[in-house]
């Protein structure tokens, strides 16, 4: 499992293979692999948008990616996850975050990866600050997150 | 639980748009006895009681409003959050 908050922009797919190379050396070890790309985009409810400015909890922020994983891992039988995320300043084609997961067969590692992308939205602590030609304003969610006074969510 | 320092406050974290709107991100608070999370923002809000949508955590851990504070905790206050992408 690895996770990894990034400050600089990166190339998912080099990343990926890179990984892949070096987390899985000897051939034939795993049958699939299954990754999602997230990518800004330039608009966003009707607005364009030219920029976008992504906060984060440090610290926080990884404790769950790293749970996140965790999770998925005691669920399916995965041989290794990935989640890479971007934090700071964003412009329209930038990725925003990598999720891979590897397993023996595809089913596993269609599932995990969906579910990762899923909980990482709801739990892990990012907000997103959209800059439009009326100025910047906070992304807020309508669907439900982790829910204060249900706990700790975990 | 009492960190390295012998410090017992407590240090307050504010993120995004709590932070924007209150114009602070850190404080460091002495801690008092019987302090629940709701009380830590009531003491750095003025009163106001916690909002229905505002996220917190003790130790970086997502935790319900009237969840005790010991000495040396962080506690972080924050907005529903939005990563990943749509």
């Amino acid at each position: 499992m690895t996770v990894s908050v990034r400050e600089q922009p990166f190339e998912p797919y080099a990343v990926l293979a890179a990984y892949e190379k070096q987390r899985f050396p000897l051939a034939g070890t795993f049958g699939a692999s299954a990754s999602f790309i997230g990518t800004m985009r330039d608009l966003n409810e009707g607005d364009a948008v030219t920029q976008m400015t992504l906060e984060h909890y440090p610290g926080m922020t990884e404790r769950h990616l790293e749970a996140i994983c965790a999770d998925a891992s005691a669920r399916w039988p995965l041989l290794d996850t990935l989640i890479i995320h971007r934090v700071g300043l964003l412009v329209p084609g930038d990725p925003i975050v990598l999720v891979a997961a590897w397993s023996a067969h595809r089913a596993e590692a269609f599932t995990a990866c969906r579910h990762i992308m899923e909980d990482l939205k709801s739990r892990a602590p990012f907000w997103k600050k959209e800059t439009t030609a009326q100025g910047e304003r906070w992304v807020s969610r309508n669907t439900s997150g982790v829910a204060r006074d249900a706990g700790t969510g975990e | 639980m009492v960190n390295v320092n012998g410090d017992t406050a407590i240090s307050v974290k504010l993120f995004a748009g709590l932070a924007e709107a209150r114009g602070w991100r850190e404080r460091r608070i002495a801690h008092q006895p019987g302090m629940t999370v709701a009380d830590v923002w009531r003491s750095q809000t003025g009163d106001v009681a916690l909002p229905p949508r505002v996220l917190c955590a003790v130790n970086m851990d997502y935790c319900a409003a009237e969840t005790p504070v010991q000495p040396g905790d962080e506690i972080g206050f924050f907005p529903p959050v939005t990563g990943g992408t749509a």
